[in-house]
């Protein structure tokens, strides 16, 4: 029997509840249920009325019946029937049952509705905070459409309870979560602001958190909430820790309280009013110094409500990033906490660290404490901190300490646990490659892995060594031999005999002149193997012999035999088989010039973004390390190829896998498809691998264009795609007015936040381009699209593209993307007809120097009549027939249109099939100086090179 | 906050809030995953856990385990307190609580924690505040 029972217990309650507990079987408990459950339907159905009091007590064992697990499908009518009652306890247990069982049934919300309505119109305080604890618990559709437009005038009203403020801000806040565009704040949004200032600070505390919510959505609207916010806090951080009463939790003033204002302060930039900003950097450094200072209880609900306030400081602290003083004590704060004996500050110390590691001011700071980070990584006994520690090495690796960091991730991975033993694989792989000086460290670091983690190294690292050796001539003995020597090892992994194959296959020679490794033993060596493995390995390996006949051709009768036995020619896997057989024919017939050239060394791989790093982002999602950081230090590391992929990171997934040969495509197929190094477009990303390549003009690291060039032809596509978000255009010209519909798509099941855009048109672009737009809503929920409308109006030539800005975040990181915006001049083309007599007395009046431009470049694709004519009249001209002598050359003509000007334009396209050279001609002048013709060139120049 | 969760530690569920929209279904999953995962640790472990898209903190007091989502961005040191601060309310109500007093009277459990959150976000943080809502109710009980 219970040791308590306060208010008036149910006697009856208690009994079953007791009566289930003693049941020895879950059959006897089901059997107990039933009994019971047949008991109270016939008193619901009985002619005799229950008393409010029997119903009651019917319709709480019928919720303790749901609640251990067992499903109800009668009593919600009784139920609704309390709500009305006078006696608050039935009507409080009519609502806790709604609350917790509600369904669709719409008759049912209607009559619920109706109570709710009742209850909120009582003026009886207790009874209003019932009725809104149920909307918020419910927090349908429903019930925001019967009551989000009246719960805002009872938060604001000036006679209203305190209680009750509190339960209505809190109601609204979780209809505005389910319903946001039922919650209008409007004309109350200045005043649900100043419940900041509200005496009583339960009521502060509840609306900060509602005013949190809608400022993330609304940040303008709310922004007088910051200075507000930034006294309150001043006035808590200040204040004894006896002023506040019972306010005050084990000595700390209002800790929850503390904690969402420096939350809500996080919604913001750092405040512009000077003496706002240097109030709050005095709160942020008493609340730094306060750390410092002894406990004053030794109860740890002390010292967690301390740091927790500690903690959000840091957070914010972070936020501004823009405070180097404040960043540094921050992360000397953290550093203490990483050696305290509570493992919860050891555990947010190194996730908050990890933040910290990629501002520049605090980069340095965090990694003075590697060596505890280090030792966390060996020593730490809970699986969850291990983990942040190794998030934490991966975040503050650089090129001072990625020896040291890779060493100790590697030993590490012998005794990882298996849940994180393929993300701790890809980040290895990834700082090996992101800061290797010397490749033979690369390539032994990754043998390590493949050594030590195999089952866990993925294609991708396994084809990304490949690359990397077959791109690096100095490495490549080094690699040759290094594989040697790993397959001698009696077990070795799959991926192992995968990477020798490849290696040995194309640069075996290098190693060939030591008898320990001469041409056959290297042959014996792979073969020994080949039974063990799996069928794509097998035929890699059988590609490796072929390119070992043309290497060592004394290893020809060997390799000829072995291709010619049953096993492999007559093998039931058609792939194999098929290799056997062409393999052993080319080998036979073919000469030895012809072996050579086909079976010629791999050409290097064009390189794009890591195949390893595209892998991680896509594993990571919001991890402790940003997508961004990796990109960011990426940027300053340096990267293996000379840089010749900065400003690239948006390059998919698909494409690094274009380059990377699969272990079951052939290598004869890979050499006579790539014979420039260059992966083959398909006829749809025609432009887009040759611009990834190399763009013409340098882009500053910050601002990605690369979707910019693929627009200059056309009006639709996708301009932007990264693991997180995918930007889809749209646009429509006419005359000198465009329309722009972007679609942002979020790509993850996670909600983005705070999500704004910025248009801007940077320099002398203002006063040529005018650009409007509406704010877009701040919430992109996970699978989700929204879309922002542009309206463009082009005042006068141009030649800068305006930029778009997109931030947001995304898990706790922020993220933020600025891209071009494909306007360029030729949108505003309109496309003129002449005659060929016209064409050519205008083209000839053309005759100074700034009125023409020519350009010659070469064509990087075959000259296709019908992809040229299709990006000619992409480009907004009229293409004239007929007009041209030459029939192979192309003649267009168009007016570009602006507000101030219209301008003419004339050009000429002479392809050189033979040379493949092309040869663009003469854009015309009608009225005025056109000083953005070359530019204009320039645009179409890119565009050309692809033709 | 997506739901708090009191559950013993022979795995018997004890109290279930949710205050996110979640079918019957994936909460039975959610809440057996859960406690599988939570009832594993050891004593010594952090408080915190990344789980899903959720991050969980837990603190156990005597035989029951207590167990919050947050959201990503949320603090997780305050969290604690907050499920600190609910056992105080609990054990001021029930004066020093047991797990008995939890399931005889599980709706008075229900109604205290409403008072003390809502919506997954507090609603006061004063014990005195909380403990007088729900003294009034008992109050109003027995009057009527």
């Amino acid at each position: 029997m219970p040791a308590v029972s306060k208010g008036d217990g149910m006697r009856g309650l208690a009994v079953f509840i007791s009566d289930i507990r003693n049941c020895k079987s879950k059959e006897a408990e089901i059997k107990r249920i039933n009994k019971e459950l047949a008991n109270i339907r016939s008193k619901f159905k009985g002619d005799k009325a229950l008393d409010g009091y029997s119903k009651k007590k019917y319709v709480c064992k019928l919720l303790f019946i749901f609640l251990l697990g067992h499903d109800i499908d009668f009593g919600h009518m009784e139920a609704v029937n309390l709500l009305s009652s006078n006696k608050y306890t039935e009507k409080q247990i009519g609502y806790l049952f709604i609350s917790v069982l509600v369904n669709s049934n719409s008759e049912l919300i209607r009559l619920i509705n109706n109570a709710i309505k009742n209850d909120l119109s009582s003026r009886n305080p207790t009874f209003m905070c019932l009725a809104l604890h149920c909307i918020a618990n419910v927090g349908s559709r429903e019930m925001a459409e019967a009551f989000a437009s009246e719960i805002p005038r009872i938060l604001v009203a000036g006679d209203t309870m305190d209680s009750v403020k509190q339960s209505a801000a809190l109601c609204l806040l979780r209809l505005y979560k389910t319903s946001p565009d039922l919650v209008l704040m409007g004309e109350w949004t200045s005043r649900v602001v100043h419940l900041l200032n509200d005496q009583h600070m339960g009521v502060v505390t509840a609306a900060i958190s509602l005013i949190t919510c809608l400022s993330q959505k609304n940040p303008d609207e709310f922004k007088t909430c910051v200075s507000l916010a930034v006294s309150r806090l001043s006035r808590i951080v200040s204040s004894a820790s006896t002023d506040l009463q019972d306010y005050t939790y084990y000595f700390v003033p209002a800790p929850w309280l503390s904690c969402k204002l420096l939350r809500l302060l996080q919604c913001y930039p750092p405040p512009e009013d000077g003496a706002v900003k240097g109030r709050l950097v005095e709160c942020l450094e008493t609340i730094l110094n306060k750390a410092q200072e002894p406990p004053k209880s030794k109860k740890v609900q002390h010292s967690n409500a301390k740091n927790a306030i500690l903690f959000e400081a840091i957070s914010l602290i972070i936020h501004y990033d823009s405070e180097p003083n404040l960043l540094v004590r921050a992360c000397n704060q953290l550093g203490q906490f990483l050696q305290h004996r509570e493992t919860n500050l050891r555990y947010l110390a190194l996730e908050s660290m990890c933040t910290l590691a990629s501002s520049e001011f605090s980069h340095e700071a965090v990694k003075t404490h590697i060596e505890t980070v280090i030792n966390a990584l060996k020593t730490e006994r809970d699986v969850s901190v291990r983990q942040r520690a190794a998030d934490l090495l991966y975040a503050m690796c650089d090129r001072s300490n990625a020896k040291q960091i890779v060493a100790e991730m590697l030993s590490y991975l012998e005794t990882a646990d298996y849940s994180i033993r393929e993300e701790m694989v890809l980040k290895v792989a990834i700082l090996a490659e992101k800061y290797a000086v010397d490749y033979s460290w690369y390539v032994d670091t990754i043998l390590n892995l493949i050594r030590i983690a195999g089952d866990y190294v993925s294609e991708e690292v396994w084809y990304r060594v490949i690359q990397i050796v077959i791109n690096r001539d100095d490495v490549q003995g080094y690699a040759a031999k290094t594989v040697f020597e790993a397959l001698q090892a009696p077990a070795c992994h799959e991926n192992m005999v995968k990477v020798g194959g490849y290696i040995l296959g194309e640069f075996g020679n290098l190693i060939a002149g030591d008898p320990r490794s001469s041409p056959l033993v290297q042959f014996n060596l792979l073969h020994s193997k080949f039974h063990l493995c799996s069928v794509p390995t097998r035929a890699l390996l059988l590609s490796a012999y072929i390119k070992f006949i043309n290497l060592f051709p004394e290893t020809k009768a060997t390799i000829q035999e072995v291709l010619r036995c049953d096993s492999q020619i007559r093998n039931s896997d058609v792939e194999l088989q098929q290799r056997a057989v062409e393999y052993l024919k080319l080998s036979s017939i073919a000469s030895t010039d012809v072996l050579a050239t086909v079976l010629e060394e791999m050409p290097p791989f064009p390189e794009r973004e890591s195949s390893i790093l595209a892998k991680l982002k896509k594993k990571k999602g919001p991890g402790a390390v940003s997508v961004t950081e990796l990109e960011d230090s990426k940027r300053e590391g340096g990267e293996l190829n000379g840089g010749g992929d900065r400003g690239q990171d948006t390059a998919t997934m698909a494409a690094s896998n274009a380059s990377t040969p699969s272990p079951s495509a052939d290598l004869l197929g890979i050499r006579s498809t790539a014979p420039l190094g260059a992966a083959p477009a398909s006829a749809g990303s025609l432009l887009v691998d040759v611009f990834s390549e190399a763009g013409p003009t340098a882009p500053s690291a910050a601002v990605n264009d690369d979707g910019f060039l693929r627009f200059v032809c056309k009006n639709n596509g996708v301009l932007f795609e990264n693991q997180l978000l995918q930007i889809g255009i749209k646009s429509e010209y006419r005359q000198n007015l465009g329309r722009m519909y972007l679609f942002y798509g979020n790509k993850t099941s996670v909600q983005f936040a705070s999500f704004t855009t910025t248009v801007s048109c940077p320099g002398e672009l203002q006063s040529q381009l005018n650009v409007q737009t509406k704010p877009v809503e701040p919430l992109v929920e996970g699978g989700a699209q929204i879309q922002q409308v542009l309206n463009i109006e082009c005042l006068t030539d141009f030649s800068d593209a305006p930029l778009l800005n997109i931030k947001f975040r995304y898990g706790g990181a922020l993220q933020n993307l600025t891209l071009k915006l494909p306007v360029t001049i030729n949108k505003f083309f309109q496309p003129t007809e002449m005659t060929s007599h016209d064409f050519f007395q205008r083209w000839k009046q053309l005759s100074q120097p700034q009125q023409e431009a020519q350009k010659i470049f070469k064509a990087n694709n075959s000259m296709d009549t019908e992809v040229l004519k299709a990006k000619l009249l992409g480009l907004g001209t009229a293409l004239l027939d007929n007009v041209d002598p030459n029939p192979e050359n192309y003649v267009c003509a168009g007016v570009i249109q602006t507000k101030s000007q219209q301008v003419g334009c004339l050009l000429r396209l002479e392809p050189n099939a033979q040379a493949q050279v092309q040869h663009t001609d003469s854009p015309e002048r009608v009225s005025h100086n056109y000083s953005s013709i070359p530019n204009f060139l320039h645009y179409l120049s890119p565009y050309s090179v692809n033709i | 906050m997506h739901f708090m969760l009191l559950f013993s530690r022979q795995g018997k569920l004890r109290l279930q809030k949710w205050y996110t929209a979640t079918a019957e279904r994936d909460k039975k999953k959610m809440v057996r995953e859960l406690m599988q995962i939570v009832l594993a640790r050891k004593p010594k472990m952090c408080s915190f856990l990344e789980w899903r898209d959720l991050k969980i903190v837990y603190k156990r007091y005597a035989s029951l385990y207590f167990c919050c989502a947050i959201e990503e961005q949320d603090n997780e040191l305050i969290t604690l307190e907050v499920i600190h601060r609910f056992v105080e309310l609990l054990d001021k109500y029930f004066g020093s609580v047991c797990e008995l007093d939890i399931i005889f009277n599980f709706e008075k459990a229900y109604f205290i924690l409403d008072e003390f959150l809502m919506g997954g976000e507090i609603q006061d943080t004063s014990k005195k505040s909380v403990l007088k809502a729900i003294e009034q109710a008992d109050l109003l009980q027995e009057f009527h």
